[in-house]
């Protein structure tokens, strides 16, 4: 995983409330087996109309924002399904922060395991990142998880907060996987424990 | 010193902690693994790359579902990329040692479905699965959510998650419902109240006399949806229902060992006193038929009212997203629930695909036809509930009042085999999600419960079903 420090970009806003998973990448896209290829159908609906064409009135469509960076929105952020394919669209397509007043749970959690950094700030300072946002490519925003701030173009410092273990592995790249398989002394010792306790819980063959 | 007192999810949650780590994470020990072909492939691959082994085959169980057609299986997959996926799943499962229902077998279906059926999924388990829904297990007392696919790699590999705990949330659903109210009107109703984001950072514990009186079904049903709320999970202590429903099932323990489960699974309800961050109250007799008019299941309505009108919103942005949601439903603030006509019926999905949901159509459809126009589907939620379903001679009742009768999987839910909506067609739907082009692009969704549904089918429009029984 690429590791994520501090990243400095044109922010595009995106000023709805519950963004869910279907609209971030529909169900029909996932017939994938890769993690990557799904930037071009990220946000499908809302950027191309029945015809596959582009809706120039959508914001990533527009000749400033195609190179976006940072994604700001509203509340509840990725609701819906557990779907990963919502990160790896907004990866794919370059997107590697996302600014809302809060964010679904498996959304944010999927975010972390993929480099992006979910950034929650309250709504009215995200309306005025949005308002920001409308000088377009000069709107250039930082986000610097080290120090824990997002920078206005104005160079004013908006701290935000950040749960300690996850900002961790996020600022090394680090792979979730390795860092449990440390631990796995202790997944031996509860298991040899288990046997016993939950005797009851039968193996599964088919 | 006494114990502090603990609430069901405190207490499945602390048994299953392998290790603290600095700052709360924990390292969540995991006794089921769910796996399906749209959320595995990468995960495999992941291992593959690394040279990693799945740790517990022997508590992970595979199944084929989103991708499956649900008309005959004797025919090959005709979309290559379903078939890629079923494929992968299948070489997966092979390469890894994973146990598997493969599609042709009785025991395929939907792997929420499946899990409480087979008794794969039991009281006082953790048990994930790379899908949302997966909240649906709760029902068992189970500690159950849906995770991404890095999660599901890191469980294949480790048999752990790094989590940090939930905070409680009580939903106390006081006093009888009314005939022709089901879990599905109840769980709509705790939704419409709480918001799709009202659970965030929660596990939601479902109780109270009207979640007592649920079968297992119906107790599916409420947990299965409280992701729609936006909780993690969703829970429902263990009784002599619970119980029963484990007693004797495939994979469950059996005979001394069922007893000692018993025993155990006893010390789980939440102890009187436990404290709950939010506490939610509802009265069950206030409940009547519900039917969402949105593009979220919070934007529900009882059916004997209006479609909802914007202009009374006082919040700016609400008020945007109201009228987007009418815009793209193409409704009338005003309009009567009830003179919205539609155009298909899908009954079935890990909400509504059990057997006593479809014996709830059926007990609306029988003697009746389906009105013209209309297409109609019912679609099992496995083999098995399929196989049951023809033995009490449902399929008859249904294929007569002219539904169609299908085979398993999550079908017209999600739009990602062939069954889904065209741009513009409308359709009442016992599944959970009515998100724009849920069910295909541009098709338009109204979520609502089995009787519901098979009440729409027969009159052509969104109906009471009260009005029919």
């Amino acid at each position: 995983m690429q590791p994520f420090t501090k990243l400095t970009g044109v922010a595009a806003s995106l000023p709805l409330a519950n963004v869910d998973t279907d609209k971030i990448i529909p169900a029909r896209f996932l017939k994938t087996i890769k993690r990557t290829g799904l930037g071009k159908n990220l946000f499908d609906t809302l950027r191309y109309d029945e015809t596959g064409a582009e809706r120039p009135e959508f914001v990533l469509n527009q000749p400033a924002y195609r190179n976006a960076e940072i994604l700001i929105a509203h509340e509840n952020f990725g609701c819906g399904s557990s779907r990963e394919h919502a990160p790896w669209a907004l990866l794919d397509f370059g997107i590697r922060c996302v600014i809302a007043p809060d964010f679904a749970d498996i959304f944010h959690a999927n975010c972390f395991k993929n480099g992006i950094l979910p950034v929650r700030l309250p709504r009215g300072i995200c309306d005025q990142l949005m308002e920001d946002s409308k000088m377009g490519g000069n709107s250039r925003v930082s986000v610097d998880l080290e120090r824990q701030v997002v920078v206005r173009p104005s160079g004013e410092e908006i701290p935000f907060q950040i749960d300690p273990f996850r900002r961790e592995l996020l600022l090394g790249g680090l792979d979730d996987i390795d860092q449990t398989l440390q631990h796995a002394p202790a997944i031996d010792s509860y298991e040899a424990r288990g046997k016993a306790e939950r005797a009851w819980m039968p193996s599964i063959t088919v | 010193m006494q114990e502090k007192p603990k609430t069901l999810f405190d207490k499945v949650w602390n048994a299953h902690v392998v290790e603290q780590l600095t700052d709360g994470t924990c390292i969540l020990y995991i006794d089921r693994h769910l796996v399906h072909e749209v959320t595995s492939p990468q995960a495999f691959e992941g291992l593959r790359a690394a040279g990693r082994s799945v740790r517990r085959p022997d508590a992970t169980i595979a199944v084929v579902d989103h991708n499956i057609p649900t008309s005959d299986r004797s025919l090959p997959i005709i979309e290559p990329e379903s078939l890629l996926q079923v494929e992968t799943l299948e070489r997966n499962v092979a390469e890894f040692g994973v146990p598997y229902f493969p599609v042709r077998d009785i025991r395929q279906g939907i792997v929420h479905i499946i899990g409480p059926e087979q008794g794969l999924s039991l009281p006082g388990a953790t048990i994930v699965c790379g899908d949302s829904h997966t909240a649906t297990h709760g029902a068992l007392s189970a500690l159950a959510f849906g995770i991404g696919t890095s999660e599901v790699e890191h469980v294949l590999a480790t048999q752990t998650l790094l989590q940090k705990p939930a905070k409680n949330m009580l939903v106390r659903v006081d006093g009888k419902l009314a005939p022709g109210c089901s879990a599905k009107d109840i769980v709509l109703a705790i939704i419409g109240r709480i918001g799709t984001a009202g659970g965030t950072g929660h596990v939601i514990e479902f109780a109270g006399e009207a979640i007592r009186a649920l079968d297992m079904a119906g107790r599916m049903t409420v947990c299965n949806m409280a992701i729609e709320g936006g909780a993690r999970a969703g829970m429902i202590a263990p009784d002599e229902t619970t119980f029963a429903y484990v007693n004797g099932r495939p994979f469950a323990p059996q005979g001394e060992a069922f007893d000692a489960a018993v025993a155990y699974w006893k010390t789980l309800p939440s102890d009187s006193g436990a404290i709950y961050d939010i506490t939610v109250v509802l009265d069950a007799a206030t409940i009547v038929p519900q039917v969402t008019w949105g593009t979220n299941p919070e934007a529900v309505a009882d059916i004997t009212g209006l479609v909802p009108d914007p202009a009374a919103e006082p919040d700016e942005a609400k008020r945007a997203q109201m009228q987007r949601m009418l815009s793209y439903m193409g409704l009338t603030p005003g309009q009567k629930l009830t003179d919205i006509a539609i155009d298909v019926v899908f009954i079935g999905s890990c909400t509504n695909g059990r057997i006593e949901d479809i014996r709830a159509a059926a007990a609306v459809a029988r003697g009746r036809k389906v009105a013209p126009g209309v297409r109609a589907l019912v679609v099992p939620g496995s083999g098995t509930v399929k196989q049951q379903a023809e033995a009490e001679g449902l399929d008859l009742v249904l294929r007569e009042a002219g539904f169609e009768w299908r085979e398993a999987g999550c079908s017209m839910c999600l739009g990602m085999n062939p069954d889904k909506l065209t741009a513009g067609q409308r359709c009442a739907s016992t599944s959970n999600r009515n998100f724009e082009g849920r069910q295909g692009p541009g098709g338009r969704t109204h979520l609502l419960s089995p009787a519901m549904a098979a009440a729409a089918a027969v009159t052509g429009r969104l109906t009471d079903v009260r009005e029919l029984v």
